[in-house]
């Protein structure tokens, strides 16, 4: 493939990588921002969030779309409320340490796998997207007769993978909206600009820890749920956003919402047309050390603001 | 540990094979004396079994697992090995190198196992081989890897049930040189397994007088590929493609949307689609399209009897799919491994009179001089012939097409045609 | 007893006790032992860095992977002799911390965590990418003809046994002596408060670089150990697993307690190892398990026992 259609692609690709990844990551950034604590078990939460895809629109069994719309509700909900009991019942008790949550989490991680293993299975399993047709994408080149527009081969994406950009969109000014209107987003501020303050306030900053942590795991399955037409649901499949949305939310600056978004476009984005220079494992290792130099000359992220 | 308790023969009947295990837990709650009083001469031959219970190969163990029960099974309703019955000692490995190497010393010295069994992933078989060897645990390994034959291992590694990826390769360049084309684009997982496909079909395809365009290796964990698929050149006749692990529907489907409706000609191994239903969504586009396949799933109308009791006792219906659940698709192509590895340890120890693990040299020298194994209920795949030097099996390969949904027998090679020169021979080694 | 008499008593009890075991223990557990102490030293290593210094590394695989090729290149490609390979392997531990310390140290807190988890994963993507000599994720064997070293044959039990057992002193009595000497005081008085440490003079950034060396030094040396005792050397030492497996080890152990890498180590083997005879869900037991101990035995075990018992605890 020619070099400008390529990037296109690999440009569209990214895209739905970064927008799948901006919503993983920004629950994690709320958690991270609010609760000051990491989150290990997110990618876990993102994995639940697919799995539960799948046997909901099983259980619907009817039309594709309609098992999808059902799962796009219920799946997040119920791995919110999975989240919220985890942090009442595991991370309160052991008073939001850092570290001490950071060994919980991991032990839920074993948790949530293994008990997802032994009832959902090692399969990778597919849901039907309610609508997917392949759109052919036109290209234009200069020959001695001007302009001409042809169809390159293999440029193209699917109504689906579009879609999957436009729900992250809308759902990414919707945690905005409940940030910058509401009054628990008001709340959320508060207790992340000074937890003491806010106590002091009368805040009940336990409670909104627990919706935080529930809102973030919600986000995480909300992601899930959208990608797993596209990939499959298995139980292993967290590891890989873990990863990213952590990295995600490090270069965007801890905690800051429009950093996370940027952040994981850039990724996103980098992932893919790094990947038409380089040999695929090359571009994988040029990416990862990328990142890793942006933080060394760049500790406080991308667009952080330098604390201390 | 989960002990399966074969030890009693019993009806194939789910409610049988409860009582069976009943029974077993019930023996298990007796004073030790009194197990072994009764059954001084007929202590069963206990068998290791390395399963990938958890971790990427979950999807490939569990089907090894149930092979494995209905093999032993069949063995002791047929009177057991040497009128002793077998016993499946079950240890998850986790798909893990270094759980693996742990499992085969717990099996040497904690179960006090004859032989150990059963691997499927080549880096948890080289991990666990070098401590088989000092353990001197005859180790049967159905793991597709060219490690045994390469002479990477030792005297106590063997892997007579299943060929390994350098016969399976080589012996495809031909079919898809004269039937699909001469300009090939490969595309393999970025790890050991993909480079013995790329390095070995490189070979045999130039040797036909193709050529391969472009070697296009994907990272491991990578979960979208479409971006990689330009780098196909336009040329290109026939896409050879191979994947493994959770996201390989992922691939397939995204290399059908790439092509849309004007595809190469295909040629796949059937890794890229093991215990994956081929009428899937979005695989529509397969049809028309090869595949190598170990064994074929779909059942043939040429079907051989001893398939279809292998099929029947190992549970699988005639789509290849779980006789209780037709969306739980096996790894039909590779599982029969399991189940011809213990018909051979079964053979082994009839040869060399297995008494107990001071014997088990001689069950290795029983293996080695092993020739022929020809097509029989204990080979069901087809006929194989042994290489007691090498340590490593050859048999036929199937290459198969994707017709109506379902994969249609169109080839099947020779046994020569998979055969390659000697790298080691084992026998030098001292056991 | 003085408190150091205590300390001599306790260390050197444990270390006794260990060299008797050998001569006791049926052969599984025997083996069972040998590879716990290596991890184990492992595990001292990152100790140094993480409950001593307070860098918490997410990335520590990448010097276990460093000793443990360095070790096996310098025998599969080289033909080296098990002792200078091992010496390699040390020595590109010694390189590879001294690289990541000079960029990772810029960053501080979950920056340094990111940093080390991609430089980590970089390295582990590196093995795979040189699959022509690593030969990937399948990784390659370590004859045992290779690992005769000064005429021991190291795939023997009883020498294997005895190698780890000189390891594992020899990790323990470094970070031991380390922690007691001024050195190791300035990084506890880093660890709680950095600022200050700066403040009266010290300069931070040598000593966090001095334990981020020494850290990676034992990591790699353990790394290099294992590959040569048990004959093999592979891609998934070198992948995040096996970074978090000794913060794991750590935190149950009790982080920034001399003996808590040792009880978390075989606590987490020994968790793993029975739980996996009951059921084939051990993950979830081993899961159950750390939630657990989080939430009862929040500074580890060693840590716990300081904190009620033994004040004394280095």
């Amino acid at each position: 493939m020619d070099l400008g259609p390529y990037i296109l692609l690999a440009t569209l690709e990214g895209s739905v990588t970064a927008a799948v990844l901006a919503l993983t990551a920004i629950g994690l950034s709320l958690v991270f921002g609010v609760m000051r604590v990491v989150n290990v078990a997110h990618g876990e939460f993102f994995m639940l969030g697919a799995v539960l895809a799948w046997w909901v629109a099983h259980m619907v069994g009817a039309h594709p779309a309609l098992g999808f719309a059902a799962a796009l509700v219920v799946a997040p909900v119920l791995v919110g409320l999975v989240a919220v009991a985890a942090d009442m019942t595991v991370l309160k008790r052991v008073d939001y340490d850092p570290e001490r949550t950071i060994v919980a989490t991991i032990g839920m991680l074993y948790i949530i796998q293994q008990i997802t293993l032994m009832t959902y299975g090692p399969d990778a399993r597919p849901v039907e997207p309610p609508f997917n047709s392949r759109l052919a994408i036109p290209w234009f080149e200069y020959s001695e007769n001007g302009f001409q527009m042809y169809w390159p081969w293999g440029l193209s994406t699917t109504s689906y993978k579009l879609a999957v950009i436009a729900a992250a969109a809308v759902v990414l000014v919707g945690v905005w909206l409940l940030m910058a209107r509401t009054k628990i987003g008001l709340l959320m501020r508060a207790t992340q600009l000074d937890r003491e303050m806010a106590l002091a306030f009368g805040i009940p900053v336990e409670r909104v820890y627990a919706i935080v942590f529930g809102i973030g795991a919600g986000l995480a399955a909300l992601a899930a749920v959208l990608i797993v037409p596209i990939q499959q649901a298995h139980y292993l499949m967290g590891g890989d956003p873990l990863l990213l949305s952590f990295i995600v939310v490090i270069i965007g600056g801890l905690g800051s919402l429009p950093g996370t978004v940027i952040a994981a476009v850039l990724i996103g984005l980098s992932d893919g047309i790094i990947s038409v220079f380089f040999s695929p494992t090359l571009a994988k290792i040029l990416a990862t050390l990328l990142v890793a130099l942006v933080l060394v000359f760049r500790p406080e992220g991308l667009f952080g603001v330098k604390s201390r | 540990m989960t002990k399966d308790s074969t030890k009693t023969p019993a009806a194939t009947t789910r409610r049988g094979a409860l009582k069976t295990l009943a029974a077993g837990a019930g023996a298990a709650s007796l004073p030790l004396w009194a197990r072994y009083a009764q059954a001084q001469t007929s202590e069963p031959i206990r068998i290791g079994f390395q399963v990938h219970r958890t971790g990427i190969g979950a999807a490939y163990g569990r089907w090894y697992d149930r092979t494995t029960m209905a093999a032993a099974q069949l063995i002791n309703e047929s009177g057991g090995i040497n009128g002793r019955m077998v016993e499946i000692v079950a240890e998850d490995d986790g798909t893990d190198p270094k759980r693996g190497a742990e499992v085969v010393e717990k099996f040497a010295s904690q179960h006090n196992c004859d032989v150990g069994f059963g691997t499927l992933f080549s880096h948890v078989v080289i991990g666990s081989a070098p401590r088989a060897g000092e353990l001197k645990l005859p180790y049967f390994v159905v793991s597709e890897g060219h490690h045994v034959a390469s002479g990477m291992l030792n005297r106590y590694t063997l892997q007579p049930g299943i060929t390994d990826v350098k016969s399976q390769v080589q012996a495809m360049a031909p079919f898809v040189s004269q039937n699909l084309g001469k300009k090939v684009t490969m595309i393999f997982p970025d790890f050991a397994f993909g480079h013995d496909h790329r390095d070995y079909f490189t070979a045999a395809i130039e040797a036909q007088g193709g050529e391969v365009l472009e070697h296009i290796a994907i990272p491991p964990t990578e979960t979208t590929f479409t971006k990689y698929f330009p780098k196909i050149p336009r040329d290109t006749e026939v896409i050879y493609h191979v994947m493994v692990g959770p996201a390989v529907l992922t691939f397939v489907k995204e290399l059908g949307e790439f092509f849309g409706p004007s595809r190469p000609e295909m040629f796949g191994f059937i890794d890229s689609l093991e215990a994956v239903d081929i009428a899937s969504p979005g695989l529509e586009f397969l049809e028309g399209s090869y595949f190598w396949e170990g064994n074929p799933r779909y059942a043939q109308a040429d079907q051989s009897e001893y398939d279809k009791l292998y099929r029947a006792a190992v549970g699988v219906d005639a789509n290849g799919a779980s006789v209780s659940d037709p969306k739980d698709i096996s790894t039909y192509a590779h599982m029969f491994g399991c189940w011809e590895t213990l018909h051979v340890i079964k053979a082994g120890m009839e040869a060399s009179g297995y008494a107990g693990p001071g014997d088990r040299a001689k069950l290795i020298e029983a293996v080695e001089s092993m020739t022929d194994m020809p097509h029989s209920i204990a080979h069901p795949q087809g006929a194989k012939l042994f290489n007691g030097k090498t340590h490593q099996v050859f048999g036929h390969q199937y290459i198969s097409k994707v017709e109506g949904g379902k994969l249609v027998l169109q080839h099947t090679t020779s046994i020569e045609d998979t055969l390659y020169p000697d790298e080691v021979d084992y026998t030098t080694q001292p056991l | 007893m003085s408190a150091t008499q205590k300390m001599i008593a306790l260390h050197g009890g444990l270390l006794g006790l260990l060299f008797v075991l050998q001569f006791l223990l049926p052969a599984y557990h025997h083996g069972n032992l040998a590879r716990v102490m290596v991890l184990a030293s492992y595990a001292i290593g990152y100790n140094i860095m993480f409950g001593y210094t307070g860098l918490l590394s997410l990335g520590h695989a990448l010097f276990f992977a460093a000793g443990m090729y360095g070790m096996g290149l310098a025998v599969n490609l080289g033909g080296v002799a098990p002792a200078p390979a091992l010496i390699a392997g040390v020595l590109a531990g010694v390189v590879v911390s001294a690289a990541l310390g000079l960029l990772a140290l810029r960053t501080a807190g979950v920056a340094f965590m990111i940093v080390t988890l991609m430089f980590a994963q970089a390295g582990y993507l590196a093995v795979l990418y040189f699959g022509a000599y690593t030969r990937g994720d399948e990784g390659f064997v370590i004859q045992q003809a290779q690992r005769i070293m000064w005429g021991i044959d190291l795939s023997d039990p009883a020498n294997r046994y005895f190698a780890a057992y000189a390891l594992f002193a020899i990790c323990l009595l470094l970070s031991l002596w380390v922690v007691q000497r001024p050195f190791g005081r300035v990084l506890v008085a880093i660890r709680e408060n950095e600022e200050r440490a700066r403040m009266l003079g010290y300069d931070v950034f040598r000593h966090k670089l001095g334990a981020v060396v020494l850290s990676g030094t034992i990591s790699a040396a353990a790394g290099a150990a294992y590959g040569l005792l048990f004959g093999y050397v592979g891609a998934s030492f070198a992948s995040v697993q096996y970074s978090i497996f000794p913060l794991l080890w750590v935190l149950l152990g009790g982080a920034g307690t001399v003996l808590g890498p040792f009880i978390g180590t075989l606590f987490m083997f020994y968790l793993i190892d029975l739980s996996s005879g009951l059921t084939s869900a051990y993950m979830l037991i081993a899961g159950v398990a750390l939630v657990v101990l989080t939430l009862f035995a929040p500074q580890g075990l060693a840590g716990e026992l300081r904190s009620r018992i033994w004040r004394w605890l280095p």
